[in-house]
């Protein structure tokens, strides 16, 4: 069972995530799309939206912080544990609020304007349910088991499972022991993991990084060049002189 | 100097009727699908009024177009890249809905299934977006005709700006026709917001297009159009805008508007222009300059230098040709009767205005005047400053001077003419006063009152050897790299080539007795008018086969 969940399920994700994006980008580059909704309704989605993104950035970012970087590199550059603990736990909630805050407007917005409502689909649904079940676990980790119950160092256990996964040692031993909100949080994280290529999600990948260096003016040639093969129409010639 | 070529419109508003035939037959081909039902790639708006989207010409609203920064460049006036990218989880300066107006149906269905009872039965409004019962209040073309009047007229930004001038009381209201199109600008603002890159202009021909497969639906593309003429489908999520129809004119017919221009008012040719100037140009400081700026940067085709330099970038012997009998060139650079629509935008429109003469005219008339006379005609040009001044804020950034000088040449022409219809001799002194000689009057009378299909619409072809192959295959677009077709999706397999389609679909109407849907005969679906939901009968040619065995 640990090695299903811990083993088998992350890389299953990852190549879902790796193989559904490229698939994505074969097949349904149509599709790839944010399916904006701003048409029919503005208002809410005005404050909605910005909260929920910046918010669930800066939660990507803190996932970046506290998983990829080892605890080693974080004390050699000085940061002490509990000063590292503090900061993760007052950005994380932060960001974490904000962006379940974003989400919920945005679903209740979602739910409430008629338009939007029927524009959604049930993959969107259920990508919602994903999605606001792992923000809302990760938000639970974050404030009960780091902040109620005192500090958990995921340091030690969870991120360095993170880490041996990608260096292809993946180590489920690491995962048997944490509390059950962070094995849930995980597990529902690797299922968002597998399903993000085929939802709307996918926008993501479509960050346009690209914009901050294009020149404004985009001129593109036809193939082949264009080639006129048939002469014009006689066109504006008078046909008398005096 | 680089040439580039490029085809552009001139609509001689003088004989815009606003019959929408245009805006009709344009939606019929491109937009009469869900998701685009609001959309008009062609509209006709009675000016003064509001326009589609309502008061879009409100740049200090909606914030289309192009700005000066403080060190003179320009800047896309919702402002640059890293504001963009900043803000692009949301997009205040977008239209919603209503700003354009809810797309609605009837349930035409009451009419024939109602119960008896002592009323008729009425088809009522169905909303297009949310499938309820809706109220009817606006549409692309609502005030239609009540341009004039003082209630909704006072709402038009135009009319806003030169409010002091105009009076707008049913006496001495006016109105003309303004349809318009996408301008396919010479230096877009839409293409400048897309965060995509998605949005670019052919270098062949110079039309504007979206890359449906690269657009991401980030929504920059409208506010960034001061002309609001590029719309997002709110069912694909992507952007769409007028095409120029340009599998039309790539095999040379013009486009699907002016085709069916009742009015025949519409000009296509194509302009060479210099494409390294066109920032320079478009960074004019004095607004009203830029009329003169832009008109700067068109070429002369009949020039040897010029024709040399356009050979030397590629641009190809029958385009050269175009250019020199382009109707286009004529009516912008020649006669200067065209103007660009609100030049102040900086985006170098390319679809091209004569501004209309008639209120002129029978405003003289009615005073009892001789409404044709040149001397009446120049004088009342001058005294009649309302409509000049209107028209000053469309097509010339409020300065009345090149308004003025067009609508003198047309008047003049007018003149001139009526002498020559009446048997008088021909007046050189008319066409002096406006500037021409008595040779151009004749030439613009020609192109302006006469000229047929192929003096209107001068459009070289861009048909190559692949047009062949692109008739033989129903549907020449993969979704593979290089168009082959995948195993997935849309693209899979290997369309059937339309001649052997046709050749069934024909001889099945010979030999079938039954007047339509034969069930046991392979059916078909008119992509055209299925409105993307469900999956109709027929349209997977898998599933009718499945059928015949059950």
């Amino acid at each position: 069972m640990n090695l299903l969940l811990w083993v088998a399920l992350p890389y299953v994700a990852v190549a879902s995530l790796i193989a559904g994006t490229v698939w994505r980008y074969r097949y349904d580059r149509f599709g790839w799309t944010t399916r904006s909704s701003e048409l029919y309704e503005r208002r809410l989605l005005r404050v909605a939206s910005p909260l929920f993104h910046y918010g669930l950035i800066f939660v990507i970012l803190g996932h970046v912080i506290g998983l990829l970087i080892p605890e080693g590199w974080t004390k050699a550059a000085g940061v002490s544990e509990s000063a590292y603990h503090a900061g993760s736990l007052i950005g994380g909630t932060v960001a974490g609020v904000a962006a379940a805050a974003g989400l919920a407007m945005l679903i209740y917005r979602r739910r409430a304007t008629g338009p939007v409502f029927s524009a959604t689909t049930r993959n969107d649904k259920l990508m919602y349910l994903l999605l606001g079940g792992s923000l809302l676990l990760g938000l639970a980790v974050t404030v009960v088991e780091n902040g109620l119950l005192g500090p958990y160092d995921y340091r030690r256990t969870v991120a360095p499972w993170f880490r041996d996964i990608f260096l292809l040692r993946p180590d489920p031993d690491l995962m048997t022991g944490i509390p059950v909100l962070y094995k849930l949080h995980v597990l529902l994280g690797l299922v968002l993991t597998a399903l993000f290529p085929f939802t709307r999600l996918i926008h993501a990948f479509a960050a346009p990084w690209r914009y901050a260096f294009r020149p404004y003016i985009v001129y593109r040639s036809r193939d082949g060049a264009g080639l006129a093969t048939r002469d014009p129409a006689r066109g504006w010639e008078p046909l008398t002189r005096r | 100097m680089k040439v580039m070529a490029q085809l552009a419109m001139v609509m001689n508003l003088d004989k815009c009727i606003g019959c929408h035939t245009c805006s009709v037959t344009c939606k019929q081909a491109w937009t009469n699908r869900s998701g685009v039902e609001y959309v008009w790639f062609n509209n006709v708006e009675t000016r003064p009024g509001q326009g589609y989207p309502r008061r879009y010409e409100d740049q200090e609203q909606w914030q289309g177009g192009w700005t000066l920064d403080r060190k003179g460049r320009l800047k896309p006036r919702s402002g640059g890249r890293a504001r963009r990218l900043l803000g692009i989880f949301s997009n205040p300066l977008l239209p919603s809905i209503g700003d354009y107006y809810e797309p609605w149906t009837y349930d035409y269905e009451t009419l024939t299934s109602a119960p008896l009872s002592d009323d008729f039965p009425v088809a009522r409004p169905y909303s297009l977006i949310t499938g309820e019962p809706t109220k009817v209040e606006w549409s692309a073309n609502w005030d239609d005709d009540l341009g004039g009047g003082p209630e909704l007229a006072r709402h038009d930004p135009v009319v806003e700006k030169i409010s002091a001038s105009i009076r707008l009381d049913y006496e001495r209201a006016f109105m003309f026709y303004l349809p318009r199109i996408c301008e396919h600008c010479l230096n877009p603002t839409c293409m400048a917001a897309c965060p995509s890159g998605a949005i670019y202009k052919r270098a062949e021909d110079g039309i504007v297009l979206v890359d449906q497969d690269q657009c991401r639906g980030w929504r920059m593309c409208v506010t960034g159009c001061p002309y609001k003429k590029i719309y997002f489908n709110h069912k694909t999520g992507k952007a769409e805008k007028c095409t120029f129809c340009y599998p039309r004119v790539e095999v040379g017919i013009p486009t699907v508007c002016s085709e069916t221009c009742v009015g025949r008012l519409r000009y296509i040719g194509v302009l060479l222009y210099d494409a390294d100037r066109v920032t320079e140009a478009a960074e004019t400081e004095d607004d009203t300059a830029l009329y003169e700026a832009q008109l700067g940067l068109f070429l002369d085709p009949a020039d040897p230098g010029v024709a040399e330099a356009a050979r030397r970038d590629g641009v190809p012997e029958p385009w050269l040709e175009a250019a020199r009998r382009s109707p286009v060139h004529a009516l912008i650079s020649r006669f200067k009767v065209a103007l660009p629509l609100h030049p102040e935008y900086r985006t170098m429109p390319m679809v091209w205005y004569v501004p209309p003469l008639s209120p002129v005219v029978e405003a003289l008339r009615d005073t009892g005047h001789d409404g044709e006379d040149a001397g009446n005609l120049f004088g009342a040009i001058d005294t009649l400053r309302i409509p000049v001044e209107y028209l000053a804020e469309l097509f010339t950034a409020g300065d009345p001077e090149p308004v003025t000088a067009a609508l003198r040449r047309l008047a003049a022409m007018r003149s001139y003419m009526r002498d020559t219809a009446l048997g008088d001799p021909p007046d050189e002194a008319k066409a002096a006063v406006a500037g021409m000689t008595g040779r151009d009057v004749e030439d613009m009378y020609r192109l302006l009152a006469l000229a047929k299909y192929d003096e209107r619409y001068v459009i070289p072809t861009q048909a190559r050897a692949e047009a062949a192959a692109l008739e033989e295959t129903a549907c020449p677009v993969g979704y593979g790299e290089g168009g082959e077709a995948g195993p997935f999706g849309e693209g899979s397999g290997r369309p059937a080539p339309a001649s052997v389609e046709s050749f069934h679909a024909l001889r099945e109407r010979q030999t079938s007795g039954a007047l339509l849907d034969p069930a046991d005969r392979r059916e078909r679906v008119n992509l055209l008018n299925w409105d993307g939901k469900g999956r109709p009968a027929g349209m997977f040619p898998g599933a009718g086969k499945k059928k015949e065995k059950s």
